[in-house]
């Protein structure tokens, strides 16, 4: 059984002074592993490799990176749904600035998603039991709750590359919408106010990539083009 | 250690998940000067994979249902050694605990009249076990845990509350008098070690689970709040009790919910027998969990095991049709697609009792007070030390938990260490500062890894460990293979102290917080082992072939680890609630 | 919300408005112009001149250059914010595309009413 080529993205700012390429030989005994779990075989190779994980189950987010040119979670993603020609390239998020190896500061992702103001606002005083809500007005929030964080979409986004400080990029959009859609929440003027300008939500070109990438099957670009109806519907 | 920044706050709460967070939101209404440090980024906690839900006397899916017969739920699933003032505590303020989630945004499911969806979980009863099966166990689908989780985390960025993230603590700090006072922490992403001071630390750092082989547990649970306490001196209650979860996937270790089975589905043997029928003729898929997933071994181990080495069982859940499956455990059906190659719309999963959960922890009081002995065996404070969440032993949960009832103690108990805290800060709390040499011996394990010059390396040490662990303190256990373990555990603390970190570097350097992970996961093997070893009975998830029965007369206590003399000793458990009368131990039956 | 100063609406829902209301009127304009093209074999200067003299189609296509030249504002002015990371050249950039425009349009405008 020939070994796994790994190529992975290597930089240390304390002793590298440019990013490179390392070549690993990995052997996985001809099992389909996860992307994952191959790089805990390449740490015990190199034990200065670094990589976010936690949850190793697709539910926490951490292992976002980019698996032979697409991004997705490490942890959920199979050996034979990636590699081809019997070689995995790992690069980190692209967009974002690089810490060190795979692992990328998310700080301007998590600013965008701070921006959103992401939590329920409603200014009635709260009942003593839970605030009702039909399970039809639940339903609504299907496909935008579960978002995980993980940032696959944003650093997919040319928008969101050229523009991380003003775009808010998909993820941040998905969840703006995640409470726009909320029957509990009754802060919709405010937040629709803080999304109209040419840059929060305009810069979607509705390419899609983040759908393509999202590793909980999330539909961002569904999401943008329904705060723009909204907008439209608020404004004339 | 004259270079060593410093930084100062009323309270740091060392962990970002559901019990972290919600103490930490308590105190950042409150205004005190609260921080949260957390290794991950908090939505990476490992409160984001609870899948099933949040077990809670809401009165939706039944208008008559009563917190009480919750309480006896819990006390008994707990096989009676669940303090019954904290189960109290817990049952009765749990309905103010999961609307406030509610009102802060959390997606639960729905019923048609627009209450909260609840959903049938294990060992739920009506009207104290006589009233037949109840659905207790609020849900937002089959991602319950992420979506408490995240709205947590919103709600503290609402309250501008201050994070350290991507932070890890290494030690505690005690002062001359033994008060806890802050702690040595570890900017991960520059490698800075910092002193943190603070007048109350909470250790809200979840579970051990990495202690075992397989588990369903996240990579990132390794037990540092319980090491730090250890390792501080601090006694551990009731270490031996973890539980296994009856449906980890075979072969991978994740989880699938008990909610699976509450919501219809049920285990199958290789004959496509319902084998609960034999081993729980009322409650079947629907016992205690430790109950299920002994059931599961004895099958495995008369022969009756599925697969072709006959070492796991299926799940079988493709007559809830496609319909429930994708509305109620629309996860589930992502999991077992990805990890266990299989549609359960089509066929069953193959599970195995896989660790889950640990029952024990640093006893605390329901204010989340972190409880030593002194001399005389009574209990004694440890001032400035609180805990909560899995990392604790309030004990709600005593020698086994039900299901849902981890999410209702995080933010039962989250808020109930929040609130105390605040009011005791507003009562003012004085201790002595740490001297020089008291933040030295806190600085001592760091230095010891950063000082290395060889020997063995952290992840063989680690499989060691797992390897140990998982042979002789499994599902059942005897004295034998217990001994054995201990021997090997306590050869491996000495490997471990000599262990080598090649990597020295400062920026995210992974491979540190790895080691020093290591340490945790010995002291938590080995308090485990140890307390294990020492409680000669049976009772709840602690099962032994040599001590088959439950033993009231000797062991109806917790059990308390003290670190420095490797000694277990007693506790007593609470039998006296406030409002109601207490539960007598009975035969546990399902 | 972020604020700008150069973008046309002040908003980024108007742009987005206008650039489909101007992309909309710029193809019925097309799909007209190709198809009294086709539909016109023998096209002479008389016929042509004398569909421009015509009062309803001069407003047409002066609706059409004002949708040429805002959809292109929108346009270019979106590209330069993505691409031109310095403020001085971007800026330099803008002044230079409304000028253009601005030119285009007057042009436009004097050939259409001019005659």
């Amino acid at each position: 059984m020939s070994k796994l080529q790994v190529s992975l993205y290597r930089y240390n700012p304390e002793t590298d002074s440019a990013p490179y390429m390392q070549e690993f030989q990995v052997d996985t005994q001809g099992r389909d592993l996860m992307v994952l779990d191959v790089l805990h075989l390449a740490k015990e190779q190199d034990n200065g490799l670094a990589y976010r994980r936690s949850c190793r189950e697709g539910v926490c987010g951490s292992d976002g990176m980019n698996m032979n040119g697409k991004n997705g979670l490490a942890c959920i993603t199979p050996l034979s749904e990636v590699v081809k020609g019997n070689k995995l390239t790992l690069r980190p998020l692209p967009g974002l600035p690089v810490i060190r190896d795979l692992v990328v500061d998310m700080g301007l992702f998590y600013q965008q998603y701070e921006r959103i103001q992401p939590y329920l606002q409603n200014d009635e005083p709260a009942p003593a039991i839970e605030r009702l809500q039909s399970p039809e007005e639940r339903d609504k929030l299907d496909g935008l709750y579960e978002c995980i964080l993980c940032a696959c979409c944003s650093t997919s986004c040319p928008s969101f590359w050229w523009n991380p400080d003003k775009f808010v990029g998909p993820a941040g959009l998905l969840q703006s919408y995640r409470f726009l859609a909320d029957s509990r929440d009754t802060a919709t003027r405010d937040r629709l106010a803080e999304l109209e300008d040419p840059f929060s939500v305009f810069r979607c070109r509705g390419i899609m990539n983040c759908v393509a990438v999202c590793p909980k099957g999330l539909n961002p670009t569904r999401a943008i083009g329904k705060i723009r109806e909204m907008l439209l519907a608020n404004a004339t | 250690m004259s270079t060593m920044r410093s930084l100062s706050f009323d309270a740091i709460i060392i962990g970002g998940g559901g019990a972290g967070l919600r103490a930490a939101l308590e105190l950042a209404k409150s205004g005190k000067k609260t921080a949260v440090l957390s290794k991950v980024f908090p939505t990476r906690s490992h409160t984001v994979s609870a899948q099933g839900g949040i077990t809670c006397a809401i009165a939706s899916a039944d208008p008559n249902d009563d917190w009480r017969w919750h309480m006896y739920d819990t006390v008994k699933g707990g096989d009676y050694i669940a303090d019954q003032d904290a189960s109290e505590y817990m049952c009765s303020e749990g309905p103010k605990a999961v609307f406030e989630l509610e009102h802060m945004g959390l997606p639960f499911s729905r019923f048609d009249n627009g209450r909260i969806y609840q959903r049938p979980f294990g060992g739920q009863s009506k009207d104290f076990g006589k009233g037949g099966q109840a659905a207790r166990t609020c849900a937002a689908a089959d991602r319950t845990g992420h979506a408490l989780l995240h709205t947590l985390y919103q709600n503290n960025l609402k309250n501008n509350t201050t994070f350290l993230n991507e932070w890890y603590a290494v030690d505690l700090v005690k002062n001359a008098n033994g008060d806890v006072v802050g702690c040595i922490a570890m900017d991960i992403e520059t490698g800075e070690v910092v002193h943190v001071k603070s007048k109350a630390t909470v250790m809200a750092t979840g579970g051990a689970g990495r202690i075992f082989a397989s588990t369903t547990n996240a990579l990132i649970n390794t037990g540092d709040g319980i090491g730090m306490a250890l390792r501080a001196g601090f006694p551990m209650q009731d270490m031996e009790m973890w539980q296994f979860h009856p449906t980890g996937i075979y072969g991978a270790g994740t989880l699938v919910t008990e909610g699976c089975r509450g919501e219809g589905g049920y285990l199958i043997n290789k004959d496509g027998e319902r084998f609960m029928e034999r081993y729980a003729p009322n409650a079947k898929d629907l016992a205690g969990r430790d109950v299920v997933a002994r059931s599961m071994v004895m099958e495995i181990l008369e022969g009756r095991g599925c697969g072709e080495k006959g070492d796991h069982v299926f799940l079988k859940l493709d007559h809830l049709g496609e319909e429930v499956l994708g509305k109620r455990l629309p996860g589930i059906v992502e999991l077992s697609k990805t990890f266990a190659h299989v549609d359960p719309a089509k066929e069953p999963i193959p599970v195995v009792p896989t660790c889950h959960y640990m029952m024990g922890g640093i006893p605390t009081n329901v204010h989340g007070q972190a409880i030593m002995q002194d001399a005389d065996g009574n209990d004694q404070i440890v001032n400035g030390l609180f805990a909560c969440g899995e990392a604790a032993c309030v004990s709600v949960h005593g020698a086994n938990r039900l299901g849902g009832n981890s999410l209702l103690d995080l933010v039962v108990f989250g808020r109930a260490a929040g609130m105390f805290i605040e009011g005791a800060l507003n009562e003012g709390i004085e201790y002595l500062d740490a001297s020089a040499s008291d933040v030295e011996s806190a600085m001592k394990r760091i230095t010891r890894w950063n000082e290395s010059e060889g020997g063995e390396t952290v992840p063989e040490l680690k499989r060691e460990l797992q390897d140990i662990m998982q042979t002789s303190f499994g599902v059942f256990r005897e004295e034998k293979n217990m001994v054995e373990g201990v021997k090997r555990l306590e050869e491996l603390r000495e490997r471990i102290a000599n262990a080598y970190l090649p990597d020295k570097s400062n920026t995210f350097n992974t491979a540190r917080v790895e080691a020093l992970e290591l340490d945790n996961l010995m002291e938590v093997a080995e308090a485990t082992a140890i307390a294990a070893l020492e409680r000669k009975e049976s009772r709840g998830a602690h099962s032994r072939y040599d001590y088959p029965d439950r033993d009231d007369v000797n062991w109806l206590k917790h059990s308390l680890y003290f670190p420095a003399e490797k000694r277990l000793g007693k506790r007593d458990v609470n039998f006296a609630p406030k409002t109601v009368d207490m539960f007598e131990p009975k035969v546990r039956t399902y | 919300m972020v604020t700008n100063i150069t973008n046309l609406g002040r908003s980024g829902l108007s742009d987005w408005l206008l650039q489909r209301v101007s992309a909309v009127i710029l193809a019925l304009y097309t799909l007209f112009i190709v198809g009294f093209l086709l539909l016109s074999p023998g096209l002479d200067y008389a016929a042509w001149s004398g569909l421009f003299s015509a009062t309803w189609m001069r407003i047409f296509s002066l609706l059409a250059f004002i949708s040429l030249a805002a959809h292109a504002w929108v346009g270019l002015w979106t590209v330069t914010t993505d691409y031109l990371k310095s403020t001085g050249v971007r800026v330099a950039v803008q002044l230079i595309i409304i000028l253009a425009i601005f030119v285009f349009l007057v042009w436009g405008i004097t050939v259409l009413w001019g005659a």
